[in-house]
């Protein structure tokens, strides 16, 4: 198991978005929560990375208990988020977002021929590198975010997301980047509006529904069962 | 013409002292958004070693001033990470109007600290010569008074900036610094510690004031008392909100506006020289409510 959410409550103040949750992910999974709005989607990415914490319940990652341990540390024990909205540093030009994303990387040898990985992944990037990223349109920007996460070449990849806001088209291709980490050997945990796209190229995935996991299985289960379809799928 | 460029050169020597405290105010609270009131007294106390350290440097090493700015950097660098550790972090997730109250409580208590006899002391001292007095000889044929100290204050100033601007655009500390600034979560996220970023910017900004400081001491010759930091430090305080508070560029024009402006206002009368600063202030900001070069950002919190 990489990792193993065990019974975790979140709390914002007095709101406790998270109520006992666990689930696991398994090596090399795509594994997708799905949910509606305000679900607790992007709160249980946040409390694995650990910008959040679980108020009570623990976090196992490969072994050792992140539960108390800083995001920064955690980043570089080997999990990457990609956050919701982007979360780009728009002072910085691309180049420099992709730099910083490094802080997390031991070896700076790999760098190099990681950084042109991420550029023959999106192309666009690489013409752009000189420009400060907050002037990027909307998908330039997603593309920077999930770029930046491949930068620091962790196993682990919490993506929140990462479909938001952009066309059919870009739709289609990051979802086929995914697929392509993931065949490249990343473990990925995938939190999407966009159910039925998640739930299509995921192994397994989870329903969050009022900070609680309701139902569980694997994808093509999930895509048939009624009550998801009903629910997120559009009928 | 000639009293018109000989103003322009005072003010470009006072806009670098300036210049090399706003740098300070600037950085730390654009990666904390925290107005280090204290700063000023770094900016004081860097003046203090100078004038403590420069015989000693004497006797070691022949010439003190290249050895006195380099240890009065370190000390102040030091002082203002050990402020922020003891005084700022604990208080970094509580109100930001503590942290305010906070500083103007650092601010005093170093002022009368050092005031006290066994420390600073309260009494006037005279600076000791970093380097030899005199002008620039071609100075007079020109109609001006250029003083080597005149050199010395801009020199230092604009290498120690230049050196900053590399920092802060090159390496990775620096762009880390602006990561931060811009937004702390996801700078976490990037494997980035938040709290090495922040304890650089309270050594950095402070070095950059104790440099100021020994630049002082040499172009005024003496130590007022040890709260001859405050209207530096308010004045440089004005120049980085007028260039656009946590804008580095900015501090730097601000710092230069702020002394030209104040060197055309001392010459007309000597007194419009301290309200200068307010009016330029007030004119700027109604004009351009985030600074010069400050952008309104939407901020993240
Ligand atoms: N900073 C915050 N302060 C208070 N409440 C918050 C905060 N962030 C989220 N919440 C609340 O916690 C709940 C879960 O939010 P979360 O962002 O995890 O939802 P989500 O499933 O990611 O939704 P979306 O699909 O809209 O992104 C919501 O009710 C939200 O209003
Ligand atoms: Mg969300």
């Amino acid at each position: 198991m990489l990792l193993e959410v065990r019974n975790i409550d979140v709390f914002y103040g007095s709101i406790r978005a998270l109520k006992d949750v666990s689930f696991t992910v398994e090596k090399g999974e795509i594994v997708s929560i799905i949910g509606a709005n305000g679900a607790g989607k992007s709160t249980t990415l946040r409390a694995i990375s650990g910008i959040l914490r679980a108020s009570s319940g623990s976090i196992i990652y490969d072994g050792h208990d992140i539960t108390h341990t800083p995001p920064h540390l955690i980043a570089r024990m080997g999990i990457s988020q990609v956050p919701e909205g982007r979360g780009i540093f728009g002072n910085l030009t691309v180049q420099e977002n992709l730099d910083v994303a490094l802080s997390s990387v031991k070896d700076k040898k790999t760098a190099g021929p990681n950084q042109d990985k991420v550029f023959s992944l999106f192309p666009r990037l690489k013409e752009r590198r000189r420009q400060i990223s907050g002037t990027l349109s909307g998908g330039e920007q997603q593309m920077l975010a999930v770029g930046r996460g491949l930068m620091q070449n962790n196993p682990f990849m919490l993506l929140d997301e990462p479909s938001m806001g952009l066309s059919p088209v870009l739709v289609e291709e990051i979802f086929g980047i995914i697929v392509e980490i993931n065949r490249l050997g990343k473990t990925i945990l995938l939190v999407e509006q966009n159910a039925f796209k998640a739930l299509s190229i995921a192994h397994r995935g989870y329903v969050l529904e009022t900070g609680s996991l309701v139902l569980s299985g694997a994808a093509a289960e999930l895509r048939n069962n009624p009550d998801v379809k009903k629910a997120y799928l559009g009928g | 013409m000639g009293q018109f460029l000989q103003q322009l050169i005072n003010g470009i020597q006072i806009g670098s002292i300036y210049a090399l405290i706003a740098l300070g105010y600037t950085m730390v609270y654009g990666i904390v958004r925290l107005i280090n009131f204290a700063h000023a007294d770094i900016f004081m106390f860097g003046a203090y070693m100078g004038f403590f350290l420069a015989p000693v440097m004497t006797k070691i090493f022949g010439g003190a001033f290249i050895p006195t700015i380099i240890a009065a950097m370190l000390i102040t660098g030091l002082l203002g990470f050990v402020m922020e550790k003891l005084a700022y972090r604990p208080l970094r997730y509580k109100s930001r109007l503590s942290a305010l109250i906070t500083a103007l409580g650092v601010s005093i208590f170093l002022e009368n600290f050092c005031a006290l006899p066994f420390v600073f002391g309260p009494a006037y001292r005279a600076f000791p010569d970093l380097i030899v007095a005199g002008n620039l000889p071609i100075s007079a044929s020109l109609g001006l008074t250029i003083p080597y100290v005149l050199l010395l204050d801009v020199g230092v100033s604009v290498f120690l900036m230049v050196l900053l601007f590399w920092f802060v655009n090159k390496t990775l500390i620096g762009k880390q610094m602006r990561a931060v600034a811009f937004d702390k979560p996801t700078a976490s996220l990037m494997g980035i510690n938040i709290d090495v970023v922040i304890s650089t910017a309270f050594i950095v900004g402070p070095a950059l004031a104790g440099a100021g400081g020994i630049l002082y001491g040499t172009t005024y010759g003496m130590l007022g008392s040890p709260f001859l930091g405050i209207w530096p430090g308010l004045k440089a305080f004005i120049a980085a909100v007028l260039g656009g508070i946590g804008n580095i560029p900015g501090a730097v024009l601000g710092a230069y506006v702020m002394g030209i402006s104040e060197a055309f206002a001392t010459s007309v009368n000597s007194n419009l020289g301290y309200g200068i600063a307010f009016v330029i202030l007030i004119g700027i900001l109604l004009i351009r409510p985030s600074g010069l070069l400050g952008k309104f950002m939407p901020e993240k919190v």
